[in-house]
């Protein structure tokens, strides 16, 4: 009798926990559906063509995204193409050349901590050196080169990650057909590692995509009356302009950068979808 | 370095097109930065005179008044939106690095103080009032503590935050000093958040720039100050005391020889009366706008 009380309470325990646990993923679904119904429920009849190539104006109807997706486009072009080499490149260092010395797990450690860096803080650092210091101007470069620098930390984690997950058999059996080291990273272990790094990588700029506050502090501008042609040309981003529309006291503007909103939301989207086919891409042939 | 070289030579280009036809193209790059609350005039202008002249470049920042006078005083930008006057050191520091601006007048602005709609107790509040709500270790706690006819309901507080140039307009004139504010009330840089805060809640009170009031009448009520309501007539000729104040561009003299920028300036001043409502401001007074023109000529 006793007996079966215990099993019958484990039991009723096992459901509260499975009940609590799935409710806990319904929160998450339930809160993003609630904002992506409250943003496309607003923006949804504020998005046209004309949306999309106009330039900003005073009247809510009139207004259009065009300089700023166009600056988006450039940044975060710019930033991959800065970051991922770079990012690689570090993460090869670390974790096939570079010894187990002091100095490698201070550098490690510093990785590590740069990530938890607030994103402001690497606005003023863009600022000082590439704004000021190198006399880079408020450019779009400036932009890139900031963006990269907050986004290396998480592609170099990725990618260590990723580099570890290689099998060592694998390696061993490139260095027993007597490759060298270059050979047998180039031939085998970056592309058994390239769908975790390419994850880290699109995640990392999916960040870059979505962040103010550093391109605030570098110079990134309200209203730009034309689309940037240069690296060397000031500019303005999506998110900045998303704020500007919100913070305006006609109320239109409110659907208006619900709109803006939703044309951000489609691009990481889209990002996000393109990572997702490389890495099955890779990943299947890896199995063949 | 290859920016500033094609901008020289499209300004050379341009000065020298000016020189021999006054009726050529402008073509070059203005840059302007400052204050969010001057930026939807500033915007609206750039938009109209684009029109007229696609080859001129505009951008405008809003890094606040402060924050676009540190531009503005090492030559970084030509023109700086300002809601209240430059300041000394401000004007010290364009001196030192030989940089001579003008003060300009466009329009002028009203603070509005807000409450809820439901509200039924209060439409006149005197600045005396404000200033115990409002000030540094502030005792009022309930509406009753300003009144003791006003009900025993907790007040609640709604300002700008600390970069904006209403905050330090409203606190040098209501407590007395810049920036000296009782910290226990719910501040907000963007001020449709204030609207909504107020709106949302019948015992609250706030106050930021008149225009986000006029576009929400429906959701708040506007306090008389000292009997005077915040009417555009009362904000144009000062009767709404302290809470109505210019506001101004201020430009670089040396960036004014360049014909596209002095041709932005006249024509900022030229329609800025009709501009200036369109985006909830009230004009300046027609005599006043053209002192401002005789200014630049």
């Amino acid at each position: 009798m006793k007996e079966q009380d215990i099993t019958k309470r484990r039991k009723i325990k096992n459901k509260i926990f499975h009940a609590l646990i799935f409710l806990c993923t319904l929160f998450g679904i339930f809160i993003l559906s609630v904002l992506l119904f409250s943003i496309l429920s607003k923006g949804l009849k504020w998005l046209s063509i004309d949306f999309i190539t106009n330039f900003p104006s005073r009247f809510p109807k009139k207004a259009g995204i065009y300089p700023a997706l166009l600056g988006s486009l450039w940044l975060i072009i710019l930033t991959a193409l800065i970051s991922f080499p770079v990012g690689i490149g570090t993460a090869l260092y670390l974790e096939e050349y570079a010894k187990d010395t002091k100095l490698t797990e201070f550098i490690k450690l510093n990785i590590a901590n740069l990530a938890g860096v607030p994103a402001i803080i690497y606005g003023m650092l863009g600022l000082a050196v590439f704004v000021r210091m190198l006399g880079l101007g408020r450019s779009i470069l400036s932009g890139a080169l900031t963006m990269s620098l907050l986004i290396l930390p998480t592609i170099i984690i990725s990618s260590q990650e990723a580099l570890r997950s290689v099998p060592e058999s694998l390696k061993q059996a490139s260095y027993a057909l007597g490759t060298t080291k270059w050979q047998t990273i180039t031939g085998v272990t970056l592309p058994y590692a390239l769908p975790g790094i390419l994850t880290g990588t699109i995640l990392g700029i999916s960040r870059a995509l979505g962040e103010a506050a550093p391109l605030i502090v570098v110079g990134a501008l309200a209203y730009v009356s034309f689309v940037p042609k240069t690296p060397f040309d000031q500019f303005t981003v999506l998110p900045i302009q998303i704020f500007n529309w919100s913070s305006m006291p006609k109320k239109e503007f409110q659907n208006v950068a619900a709109a803006g909103i939703i044309v951000l939301l489609f691009i990481l989207l889209g990002i996000n979808s393109i990572a997702i086919l490389l890495r099955n891409k890779y990943q299947i042939r890896m199995k063949d | 370095m290859k920016r500033i070289l094609s901008a020289l030579l499209i300004a050379a280009t341009a000065l020298s097109f000016s020189a021999c036809a006054k009726q050529e193209k402008l073509a070059g790059t203005i840059k302007i930065d400052g204050s969010s609350t001057v930026y939807p005039i500033t915007q609206a202008v750039a938009e109209e005179f684009n029109k007229q002249n696609p080859d001129v470049n505009i951008t405008v920042g809003i890094s606040g008044t402060g924050g676009g006078f540190k531009k503005f005083v090492v030559g970084e930008t030509d023109i700086n939106d300002a809601s209240r006057k430059v300041k000394d050191e401000e004007l010290e520091k364009a001196k030192a690095n030989g940089i001579e601006m003008m003060e300009l007048e466009v329009a002028y602005d009203g603070i509005a103080v807000v409450v809820n709609k439901d509200n039924n107790w209060v439409d006149d509040i005197t600045t005396e009032e404000l200033k115990m709500i409002w000030d540094k270790d502030s005792k009022v706690v309930y509406w009753s503590d300003v009144r003791p006819e006003w009900p025993k309901e907790k007040i609640k507080l709604y300002g700008p935050g600390t970069d904006s140039g209403t905050f330090d307009y409203f606190t040098a004139e209501i407590n007395g000093e810049e920036k000296r504010i009782r910290t226990d009330y719910t501040a907000s840089e963007d001020d449709n958040v204030l609207v909504q805060g107020v709106a949302g809640d019948k015992y609250a009170m706030g106050f930021f720039g008149h225009s986000y009031y006029e576009e929400n009448k429906d959701n708040l009520k506007a306090l008389k100050i000292n009997g005077v309501e915040p009417t555009t007539e009362n904000i144009r000729n000062g009767s709404y005391k302290p809470l109505s104040r210019p506001l101004f561009i201020y430009v670089n003299t040396k960036s004014l020889e360049r014909p596209e920028l002095k041709a932005f300036v006249k024509f900022y001043l030229e329609k800025a009366k009709d501009l200036v409502e369109q985006v909830g401001y009230v004009p300046l007074e027609d005599a006043k706008y053209q002192e401002q023109l005789n200014k630049i000529k």
